[in-house]
């Protein structure tokens, strides 16, 4: 009686010998508080967000930044005025890479929102339920996974038509079959553990143990990835951005301003390099983290 | 026999991951869009080109019918013509892709003979200041659009330094003085075969930026993954024994370590072939290598439907033939997955 009631209470939710959440989080902000390589990163990450939600009121031109042109002060080098120059339509390119933080963040957070969402519970049910769901769900995994990302983004934008809005929807569908196959080994593995056969001797419906049971288990791992893929959401965006099939000119992208800058590199380099900077700094941000996280979470007991 | 049969099974999958590619691409390619045949024809036919097309579509039939023209098309070499050019699209594509090939094999190489000893070195000096540079350049690596790497290589080689070339694969001055005999299709082999050595320097000299450039996602994943692996095998017992008994170091590394940690790495590298395949077209924008990147960029771009089809197509499948080797040559150094 007392198990059973053990079995549906909330709390239980890690894995034997793990540490509790609340000991998890406080020993990872004691770990990145020691690492200046984290703390580095933690530093651009806020920026980044900071600066993607009040891009528009940090930006000294903040019209530039969505495309209105000046072109009387086109293709100069920095100054106090223009930190980063200007484009050579006379935009602001430091106002413009602020204003291009805030899709950049709202299309990564979208896109791995939605690939978790789809991919986790599939990898659940057919990692737990097995047989020839199992079979199913991976085939289609592989197929999805068989394709290299930036050939399939490509194809599906050219049918939809390039913008923002089906860049993020190619990207989404591209992205849910790496966490089906990560959550499929976990839940595969977990099927066989004590409590989860106690549970189903005990008659508890699957869907119950897949969602008390398997996915809180897959938190760590998924959030490791996630993290991860935030970064690489940011750099596939700018680089559909960068062949034009991303974002669409006049507003602002770094993947996008790259491009732009690409014909001018030899004499007017600051246009392509501070957008790419931009790039580099927030993904190496993201990969550092992730790195951190994997190392303190340390999925590997679940392999 | 456990090994002939994974090797069977695992054919089989791919056979079946190469069909369900060609239903996505039909999928993608004839029902998802509004008006296919406007797709397949561009923005100004010639007067026999819509029903021409519209016949070869057989949009009239159901969408099992068209599949299965589809699929005849296919295995015919038929992926249609190139709307910019009105040239068969496997056509164009055969003439185009040694030149990414080249670049492709180049950084390959370059990339596991730089990554791999540096992710030996770095476990093998785990702590020290050499693993901590190593490390950040394989995340770095990992971080920096390469069309940003292409970019930023230039303006230093190019431009500061005035070294390297800025674009291209071979100085044209030299396409009459010392031209090149097509025999591969691949410059360094062709130039090194007919004793060509003065081509042989400027194709060399064309070829370092960009391939560096290609190269510096997959050294910074394989340089990780061997060190984490080479860590995990460091910890087993039989090194601990291979080193009771004295062995050398340089020997437990390279001939125990090495070979168990190596299955792992051959996975990786075959996951960078698919990003060093869409990572080339980047790099080939950059650097206006004429290859199959600057193609599909340009089919992007002109929105050559029938040529981004077929490139999608005939990449993924070169994905899947490539991972299926890699799968195999596992299979046949590491026993054990043959065997899972």
């Amino acid at each position: 009686m007392e198990a059973t009631k053990k079995l549906f209470r909330r709390g239980q939710k890690s894995e034997v010998g793990e540490f509790s959440r609340q000991r998890q989080i406080t020993h990872t902000i004691y770990v990145i508080l020691r690492d200046p390589l984290a703390l580095f990163s933690v530093l651009i990450i806020t920026t980044f967000v900071v600066v993607a939600i009040f891009g528009p009121w940090l930006a000294p031109y903040p019209e530039q930044g969505y495309g209105k042109t000046d072109l009387s002060t086109r293709m100069q080098p920095l100054s106090p005025e223009h930190p980063f120059g200007t484009d050579r339509l006379g935009r602001d390119i430091f106002s413009r890479i602020i204003i291009a933080a805030r899709p950049a963040l709202w299309v990564s957070l979208l896109v791995v929102f939605l690939a978790v969402l789809i991919g986790a519970p599939l990898g659940a049910i057919a990692g737990y339920v097995g047989g020839r769901l199992d079979n199913f769900i991976m085939r289609l995994t592989d197929l999805f996974l068989a394709f290299p990302f930036l050939l399939l983004a490509m194809m599906i934008v050219t049918a939809l038509g390039p913008g923002l809005k089906n860049a993020a929807l190619a990207m989404a569908i591209a992205w849910w079959p790496w966490y089906t196959r990560l959550v499929r080994s976990i839940a595969a593995s977990l099927r066989q553990r004590y409590y989860v056969e106690a549970a189903r001797a005990v008659g508890i419906p699957a869907i119950v143990i897949i969602t008390r049971h398997i996915l809180p288990n897959c938190i760590s791992p998924i959030l490791v990835q996630a993290t991860v893929d935030l970064g690489t959401v940011i750099l596939a965006l700018s680089s559909l951005s960068f062949l034009g099939l991303g974002v669409q000119p006049p507003a602002p992208d770094w993947g996008l301003m790259v491009n732009e800058g690409r014909a001018y590199i030899v004499t007017e380099w600051w246009y392509s390099t501070f957008p790419g900077l931009a790039i580099f700094v927030t993904v190496l941000a993201f990969n550092l983290i992730g790195d951190v996280l994997r190392d303190i979470l340390d999925p590997r007991q679940y392999r | 026999m456990r090994k002939v049969e994974y090797i069977i099974r695992r054919i089989f999958m791919s056979l079946f991951v190469l069909v369900g590619l060609s239903i996505m691409t039909f999928t993608i390619s004839r029902v998802i869009p509004s008006d296919p045949v406007g797709l397949y024809v561009g923005p100004k036919p010639n007067p026999g080109d819509v029903e021409r097309v519209r016949e070869k579509l057989g949009l009239n039939h159901p969408l099992t019918i068209q599949y299965a023209y589809y699929v005849r098309d296919l295995l015919h070499g038929d992926l249609g013509l190139s709307i910019a050019s009105k040239l068969p699209v496997l056509e164009v594509v055969g003439a185009l892709w040694p030149a990414t090939l080249e670049l492709l094999f180049t950084s390959i190489i370059l990339s596991t003979l730089i990554g791999i000893p540096l992710g030996v070195l770095s476990a093998r000096l785990q702590g020290s200041p050499i693993d901590v540079v190593v490390r950040t350049f394989s995340i770095a690596g990992v971080s920096i659009p390469a069309f940003l790497s292409g970019l930023v290589l230039q303006i230093i080689f190019f431009r500061n330094l005035h070294l390297l070339p800025l674009t291209g694969r071979f100085t044209t001055d030299l396409r009459f003085t010392h031209p090149i005999e097509a025999l591969t299709g691949f410059y360094l082999i062709d130039t090194a075969l007919t004793g060509n050595w003065i081509a042989f320097k400027d194709v060399v000299w064309h070829i370092i930026l960009p391939a560096i450039t290609l190269s510096m996602y997959p050294i910074g994943l394989i340089a990780r993954m061997t060190r984490a692996t080479m860590l995990e095998v460091l910890s087993q017992e039989y090194i601990r024994t291979a080193r009771a008994y004295g062995t050398r170091e340089a020997f437990i590394f390279y001939g125990y370590a090495l070979k168990n940690a190596i299955g792992p790495t051959l996975t990786v590298i075959g996951l960078t072939l698919a990003w060093s395949l869409t990572g080339a077209f980047f790099v080939e924008m950059i650097f206006n290598w004429p290859g199959l990147g600057t193609f599909t960029v340009n089919s992007l771009l002109n929105v050559d439907y029938p040529a981004v089809m077929g490139i999608t197509l005939l990449g993924a499948t070169g994905y899947v033939v490539v991972n299926l080797i890699v799968d195999l040559i596992q299979a046949l150094i590491d026993p054990r997955i043959s065997l899972a």
